[in-house]
């Protein structure tokens, strides 16, 4: 076999190694060196791992199993020194390896501008893992500032994500406007209003001087003798390539390795990918070209013909809730033309620029749907004269179609060869032949075409085009949107809400993005739980934003009516209470039904009575059981060691207790415990969200029960030997669950996708279920009341149902 | 037309709706987060669910019984349902509402 060595795991070499792997496997012996203590990762999400909207893990695109299935020698952390093409060896730090065929793949640095101070601690690039986490920890310090030198891509992609870890930054950028090579000064400047509403401080045209501070960095200072006060420096000027090695080993280069378009070197076994070459004098610093560079040495490796080409490049910034577009040439020039439309209202600019009945460039802000649609026009060339009155309305205005916001139907209308995943080149007919082929969902189109595999953009794009292509069949598998508001999924949502303290709903449809004025029925029940179970104190919650049985506190029956539920703690009743109820029953002629929970329902009462005969109960010392919630329900028990000749611990009182510190609380969906007095289970415990079992050392504490449209046995969390323990594991269970599930999922759905291992590594940590149970009492606080008793004097209950006119007899007449 | 003042915008929750009860039924109105007005049947024409319980979002709101989504301005339901509860001109002025019932007169009583 031959012998291949790589030097450096990035983003490229990975894709050459897949192609490889894929072609033919077993063909070579690969050693892979990579100067970071790990193995490739999607170097292109660092900035979401920076925000905190994704961890470290879920950015591994190879772990140690694929390279141990394709025979990869692995030598991670380990840097390499020296090339020597005569002996044909490469140098590591741990030694010598011979190679038959060499690949370069050493990437780019990021350049760090050698002002003054730039040598200080404190001073980071934005490059890899390492550079992310010294920031995160740098953000972790209270009252931390960051200045970020450079405005552009990069730099403004750590800004953000330094500021949803709640920095203090200031941008600094020495042109005019930020991001300048990619966009024009309009949409620069909408782009500088967006972050400034963020809290992100820019100044342009800025002059620094240098970088001051003992021992560390303390601020920075300009030109004009402003000090910026900074603990931390991003330094996101540009990048180098990382050619050095190359250039030592004697290789012909420019800035960097030069390559033919077959990615060889002027060695005829040296090759060399990624930012780390020079091709026709072009230098790269986008994914894109770079997984096309990939494809082609996979070829020539394989002794098969391709050839690199260069292509037009587009851009997107990685910002959530900062939509912006810019792709080929929008310089001014003479007999260029420009179309505008601006919408300022809603913060929307696009530019085209023409020639001679091509479109040359195109910039986009705040409104990026049709972005692959121009860009295709742009790469192919596309004659637009038929067009030109109603192009930058985009797609769907054209072809007869008459206007339509409908998104798919834009889809329908762009043709096979349109782009749709810009990293990967992946145009739609690909897309369309592999889901023809059988990729059903957008994962398997995504391992199939490595559409929206790179930085995720286009993923709302690939499930168009899944939806387009198999109708009706397709359902958005894993990555759902809440609803048609929003392209988020419910753990972006929940994420997003946390990372970036949105307190109200308002600001979560402003700062997410919410393409509905105000919602729908759909997200805004499931918003405001989020708000009020992430922000206890800080948010109010709104009956506006809740179904109608919670609004009113009864379930509405089929025919308007409500039912009506008072609480029996643990399923205990007394003779004052059931001649309350039944009473009640008689007053407003209600049907009385015992209910699965161990509690009496009163049927059929009408809305102008619910406040009085709620006030009936409460004089009788009941509250609402809250049965129309998604909160906690009942807790069933069994007789226990009060009665039962078999009950080994007292579960009645254990269920009224756990009943009683529960109560009130808002949850995900609705919660149900049961505690039985022995394994004869006469409470049902095992089916339930929590189920307790005692026995006789103790307490076995079951969750992720179910028993409506699913039946699932719970599973043992933890066995305890006291009440008190069995109380606090419970609680933090339960707070674990409403700070994390997603809204509409029970226990047994929302552990099943977090795993029980998880759940019990938390909750295991005694500090953990103490700081758990602290947050639920926190809440508690605020929602353990009792609605029935909301309504005090008579003038209150009596406006809680009644019209706001009643004309009933002047109509009639 | 024949405008009725029922009452001042305040007393109706913003995205929420109260009721003008008559003696052919009940007519719900709703106020937008805009604060736009507007009225419609209160009994929904698929299973007579109250609309006036609806979750109201931008300008229309979703039936509490099973979710069809009606439109204040036109009184249809939204996507493939079919039905079109009746609607009734609404209006603010001067932090009052005004409603016009004319059309109740073709309705017989519910
Ligand atoms: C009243 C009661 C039936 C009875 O007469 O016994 C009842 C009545 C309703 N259940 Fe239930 N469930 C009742 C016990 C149960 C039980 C048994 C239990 O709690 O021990 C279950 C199975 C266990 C479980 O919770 O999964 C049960 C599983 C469901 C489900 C399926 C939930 C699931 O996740 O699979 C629903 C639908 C839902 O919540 O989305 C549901 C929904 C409903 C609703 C609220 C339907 C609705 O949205 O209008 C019913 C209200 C009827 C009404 O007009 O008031 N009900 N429901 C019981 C009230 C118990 C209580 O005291 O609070
Ligand atoms: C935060 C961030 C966001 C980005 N966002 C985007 C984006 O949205 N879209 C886009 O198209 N591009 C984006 N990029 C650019 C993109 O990541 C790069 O173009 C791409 O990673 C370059 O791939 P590469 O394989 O050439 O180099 P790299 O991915 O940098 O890999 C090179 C590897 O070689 C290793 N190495 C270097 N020298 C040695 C040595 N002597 N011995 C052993 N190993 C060595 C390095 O440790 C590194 O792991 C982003 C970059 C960053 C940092
Ligand atoms: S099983 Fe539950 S939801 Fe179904 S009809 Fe009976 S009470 Fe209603
Ligand atoms: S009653 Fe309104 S949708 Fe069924």
């Amino acid at each position: 076999m031959e012998k291949l060595v790589v030097i450096g795991a990035g983003m490229a070499s990975g894709r050459v190694l897949e192609h490889l792997f894929d072609a033919a496997p077993g063909a070579f012996d690969v050693t892979l060196f990579n100067a970071e203590p790990r193995g490739n990762y999607n170097r292109i999400m660092l900035s979401p791992v920076l925000s905190g909207e994704k961890s470290a893990e879920e950015i591994v695109t190879h772990d140690a199993d694929w390279y141990a299935r394709h025979g990869v020698a692995t030598r991670f952390g380990e840097r390499v020194t020296a090339i020597d093409p005569a002996r044909k060896v490469v140098t590591g730090e741990n030694g010598e390896v011979p190679y038959d065929k060499l690949v370069i793949a050493t990437g780019a640095a990021p350049f760090i501008v050698p002002l003054p101070g730039h040598d200080l601690p404190g001073v980071i690039g934005f490059r890899d893992m390492e550079d992310t986490g010294a920031m995160i920890a740098a953000a972790a310090t209270p009252g931390a500032t960051a200045v970020v030198i450079g405005g552009g891509l990069l730099g403004l992609e750590a800004a953000a994500a330094l500021r949803l870890r709640g920095m203090e930054v200031t941008v600094l950028h020495n042109s005019g406007h930020l991001m300048n090579r990619q966009l024009d000064e309009a949409a620069g400047y909408l782009l500088e209003k967006d972050l400034a509403r963020r809290g992100i401080k820019v100044i342009t045209r800025a002059g620094t001087e240098r970088i001051d501070g003992d021992g560390k960095v303390e601020k920075v200072v300009l030109g004009d003798g402003t000090e910026i006060a900074a603990s931390l420096v991003v330094m996101s000027a540009g990048i180098r390539p990382r050619a050095g090695l190359g250039m030592a080993a004697g290789l012909a280069a420019g800035r960097a390795i030069t390559v033919d378009a077959q990615m060889r070197t002027s060695d005829p076994d040296i090759f060399a990918v990624g930012e780390c070459v020079e091709f026709e004098g072009n230098l790269f610093g986008l994914v894109a070209p770079l997984y096309d560079q990939a494809r082609v040495l996979a070829k020539t490796l394989l002794g098969e013909e391709d050839a690199f080409v260069m292509r037009e490049l587009s851009t997107k910034l990685k910002v959530t809730g900062c939509d912006l577009f810019s792709a080929g040439d929008f310089a001014e020039g003479e007999g260029r033309e420009d179309i505008v439309f601006r919408d300022p209202a809603r913060g929307i600019y696009k530019r085209l620029v023409i020639e001679a009945d091509r479109l040359l460039g195109a910039v986009m802000y705040g409104d990026t749907a049709d972005a692959n649609w121009f860009f295709g026009l742009i790469k192919d060339g596309t004659d637009i004269s038929e067009m030109r009155e109603t192009l930058i309305f985009g797609p769907a205005f054209q072809g007869g179609g008459g206007p339509s916001a409908d998104p798919l139907a834009a889809v329908a209308a762009l043709p096979p060869e349109a782009e749709i995943c810009g990293c990967n080149g992946v145009c739609k007919g690909t897309i369309v032949t592999a889901i023809n082929g059988g990729a059903q969902t957008l994962e398997t189109v995504k391992a199939q075409t490595k559409a929206s595999a790179s930085c995720g953009t286009c993923t709302g794009l690939v499930e168009q085009v899944l939806a387009v292509t198999l109708g009706a069949a397709f359902e958005a598998g894993g990555a759902k949107p809440v609803c048609g508001c929003t392209e988020l999924t419910h753990e972006d949502v929940r994420r997003l809400i946390k990372a970036r303290e949105l307190k109200s709903q308002a600001a979560v449809w402003q700062e997410l993005g919410w393409t509905t004025k105000d919602g729908c029925h759909v997200c805004r029940p499931a918003i405001n739980y989020y708000l009020l179970a992430d922000w206890p104190l800080e948010y109010r919650d709104d009956p506006q934003s809740r179904f109608v049985n919670e609004r009113n506190h009864a379930n509405i029956q089929k025919d308007g009516t409500y039912s009506v539920m008072p609480r029996m703690w643990g399923g205990m009743t007394t003779p004052e209470e059931l001649l309350a109820i039944a009473a009640a029953a008689k007053k407003y002629d209600a049907a009385v039904k015992v209910t699965g929970g161990q509690r009496i329902d009163l049927l059929g009462v009408k809305k102008e009575d619910l406040p009085a005969i709620w006030k009936d109960l409460n004089d009788a010392g009941m509250v609402s059981g809250h049965a129309y919630t998604k909160g906690l329900r009942t807790v069933k028990t069994c007789v226990g060691s009060d009665w039962c000749r078999f009950g080994t611990q007292d579960s009645t009182g254990l269920g009224i207790k756990l009943e009683k510190r529960l109560w009130g609380s808002w949850t995900p969906h609705k919660v149900k415990l049961a505690v039985s007095g022995c394994p004869r289970n006469c409470a049902e415990a095992t089916c339930k969200d929590v189920g307790i079992v005692c026995v006789d050392s103790g307490y076995q504490i079951g969750v992720a029960g179910a028993a409506g449209m699913d039946v699932k046995e719970t599973e043992r969390l933890v066995d305890v030997a006291t009440e008190e323990e069995a109380i606090e594991w419970s609680t933090a269970f339960i707070q674990l669950y409403r700070e994390n599930a997603k809204y509409l999922d029970r226990p047994y759905k929302w552990v099943a996708k977090v795993g029980l291992g998880w759940v019990k590594e938390i909750l295991s940590d005694a500090a953990e279920r103490r700081a758990l149970n602290a947050r639920f009492d926190v809440s508690q606080s605020v929602y353990q009341t009792d609605p029935w008793a909301a309504l005090v004097t008579e003038e209150e209950r009596k406006s809680w149902s009644s019209p706001l006119m009643d004309m009933s007899r002047e109509a009639a007449e | 037309m024949s405008w009725i003042d029922i009452g001042a915008l305040d007393d109706i929750p913003p995205r929420g709706a109260r009721l003008v009860r008559t003696g052919k039924g009940c007519v719900a109105v709703f106020r937008t987060g805009a604060d736009e007005v507007f009225a419609l049947d209160d009994a929904c024409p698929h299973k007579g669910g109250p609309l006036s319980e609806g979750i109201v979002h931008g300008t229309s709101v979703t039936c509490p019984l099973h979710n069809r989504i009606f439109d204040f301005a036109t009184g249809a339901a939204q996507g493939a349902d079919s039905e079109v509860t009746r609607t009734y001109p609404a209006k603010i002025e001067a932090g009052r509402v005004l409603l016009d019932l004319s059309r109740l007169s073709g309705r017989s009583a519910a």
